[in-house]
């Protein structure tokens, strides 16, 4: 036996390794994505990073994690750095609301952090949704890596989602699932100077574990 | 079983009632009932019993001994005086608790006294009355065996200390607010209630108040929990002077029941998500913490911030499918914007700089215009050369909005 092989499955730094439970997002490309065998979705107890520019699709990524997640009676927090969450389109998207404890920052990384630190550690919560959408990375990336080894470590055996969403990957060698999202099209109805935005085409690659494949899907606008 | 009840006006009816008994029913103000049968052998026959009340309790107050409960309270509040293992026979109907129909019905089959309802059939009263015409005639009959109701002295959630000498520190003062709420919540406790507010009020040195009010969104009992929101409670909001005096208030209510099932997802502990959402609203602000409520109105911005605890929807349809999320800009970005026949053509703002390739709009809304908060703009939404989209608005200023993600 390779005594490295051993070395690497019991620091955990192997995600297939581990066989995880996972929450299936509904959106069938996704999950067929993200199966690992017979589980398919974000995997539990894990921190799970979405990653891409401004409207890439990350938020509606999210909104789509959080709306499995209630669907399944679960207590869901989305932790707002900036201010930036939209009920209106959460709902929409079949977000329970009354199901989502929402905490807004006032662009102050360091509340969220610390915020995310007592909600991974009282326990009890399906999805937990840090948003770091808006925070420049000159600021992300002086988060100690520290940070991201103590929620791993708060939220391992537990069912707990952490899902951070992001423009570049911070959690690294936390993360056991790395999204890149990307808008492939924006689908405008009408004839021009009267037109309407109708959807987009989103493509989300995983990054960690590595897959070659894309899963492709529509989000319809809300107007 | 025998059961003794005595009846008239007077305030001090428990006590003379716990001389004899300590489990007895205040079955109304001026009347009480109790078991008897243990004081034979210290008082003798039933009659004798019924004399050492009487000594106790005065000459004015009716005393009855029977074998029921519910026949003693008849005795006692219908024949004056002492009266041992009563007859009932004579009494009017009209001494029991009759509806103004089922009186008017009785009066109509000449029936007047107990002993003729006593003797009616009994199917016969059940098929006209249903249970309350039977329940009537086993009261009658002196016939009902029910336990009785014992009496509980009101319990009271306050207390109050006074100290020696001023406590001008916060951890001294937590210890003795602890010793409050441990014995307050130990009452709680032993009566299965629960508490949904929590007042203390500090009596400082220069004679002045100082009063915090907890109110909780779940009822709570548990010591160490309000004691921790308290502290914190106190924490942001600390006493302007030493502390010479402290009291402290629970207002009981039930608490709440919820049915868990085995195949229920595991959620939060009430006490333990309030205590965790104190302590982030000690970080990020009192009105930051919260449940997402949408408002019924066309306001751009329709949904605030409930200061509430999360609580299980009811089971949704499928999930639909997914819609496009918009991101807020808080506050939104002052914007420079080119115009082109009234289309936006290029928007300059903080970091966001480009050339409009498709905008669709504008989308006119306006309201409130009979408030000071009137809202009435122009939106675009926005296809912009750096790849992004985004929703744009003039009130005539532009702004933008956010962006769709």
């Amino acid at each position: 036996m390779n005594p490295n092989a051993a070395r690497v499955t019991t620091l955990g730094l192997c995600p297939d390794a581990k066989i995880r439970q996972c929450l299936p997002t509904g959106l069938a490309s996704l999950d067929a994505l993200l199966s690992h065998g017979q589980n398919a979705g974000f995997p539990r107890g894990a921190i799970s990073e979405i990653l891409g520019p401004e409207s890439s699709g990350r938020t509606t990524l999210v909104h789509s994690l959080l709306a499995a997640s209630t669907a399944q009676l679960e207590i869901c927090a989305y932790v707002d750095t900036d201010d930036s969450f939209d009920p209106v389109s959460a709902a929409a998207a079949g977000v329970a609301l009354s199901q989502l404890v929402w905490i807004r920052c006032g662009h102050n990384a360091g509340h969220a952090l610390k915020a995310a630190d007592y909600l991974l550690h009282a326990g009890g919560f399906g999805a937990i949704v840090l948003d770091l959408c808006q925070v420049p990375p000159r600021i992300s990336n002086r988060i100690p890596i520290s940070y991201w080894y103590r929620f791993r470590r708060a939220i391992e055996n537990t069912p707990t989602i952490l899902a951070l969403a992001e423009k570049e990957p911070i959690a690294r060698s936390c993360a056991a699932l790395m999204l890149d999202t990307e808008r492939k099209k924006t689908i405008w109805t009408g004839a021009p100077g009267c037109s309407l935005l109708r959807e987009v085409e989103l493509e989300a690659a995983s990054r960690k574990p590595v897959r070659p494949a894309a899963a492709a899907f529509n989000a319809r606008s809300l107007a | 079983m025998m059961f003794a009840c005595i009846h008239g006006p007077c305030a001090g009816l428990p006590q003379i009632a716990a001389a004899f008994s300590p489990a007895f029913e205040q079955t109304a103000p001026d009347t009480v009932v109790f078991r008897v049968d243990g004081l034979q052998r210290m008082h003798g026959s039933p009659r004798q019993i019924a004399d050492a009340i009487a000594r106790q309790a005065g000459d004015e107050l009716n005393i009855a001994i029977a074998e029921t409960a519910d026949a003693a309270i008849l005795a006692a509040r219908n024949f004056p005086g002492v009266t041992v293992a009563p007859s009932l026979n004579g009494l009017d109907i009209s001494t029991l608790p009759l509806t103004d129909e089922m009186a008017a019905v009785f009066e109509s089959w000449g029936i007047y006294t107990l002993d003729q309802l006593a003797q009616l059939p009994e199917t016969g009263l059940a098929e006209r009355f249903g249970p309350s015409g039977v329940y009537l005639q086993q009261l009658a009959r002196g016939a009902i065996h029910r336990p009785l109701k014992i009496f509980q002295p009101e319990t009271t959630y306050e207390d109050r200390i006074e100290l020696d000498h001023p406590v001008s520190l916060l951890e001294p003062l937590l210890f003795l607010i602890a010793r409050l709420l441990n014995d307050q919540c130990a009452r709680l406790l032993s009566n299965a209630m629960a508490a949904n507010e929590v007042t203390i009020r500090l009596e400082l040195e220069d004679s002045t108040e100082h009063t915090l009010t907890l109110r909780l969104p779940v009822p709570m009992r548990e010591s160490k929990s309000l004691l921790k929101l308290l502290q914190m409670d106190l924490e942001a909001h600390p006493p302007t002077g030493p502390t010479i005096a402290l009291a402290l208030s629970l207002k009981p209510v039930h608490p709440r029941t919820v049915q868990t099932g085995i195949f229920l997802p595991v959620t939060p502990a009430p006490d333990k998500l309030e205590l965790t959402l104190a302590r982030i609203r000690g970080i990020v602000g009192e009105n930051n913490v919260g449940i997402p409520e949408l408002l019924n109105t066309h306001h751009p911005h329709p949904f605030r911030l409930a200061n509430a605890q999360p609580q299980i929807a009811n089971p949704q349809s499928p999930i639909p499918n997914p819609q496009h999320a918009f991101r807020y800009f808080r506050p939104p970005l002052p914007a420079t914007v080119e115009l082109e026949r009234n289309r936006p053509l290029r928007i300059t703002a903080s970091g966001i700089h480009g050339k409009v390739l498709n905008a669709a709009g504008p989308w006119r809304t306006s309201g409130d215009w009979w408030t000071t908060t009137a809202w009435n703009r122009d939106e675009w939404d926005i296809a912009l050369s750096n790849g992004a989209l985004y929703r744009i608005y003039s009130n005539p200023h532009w702004f933008i909005e956010g962006s769709y993600d």
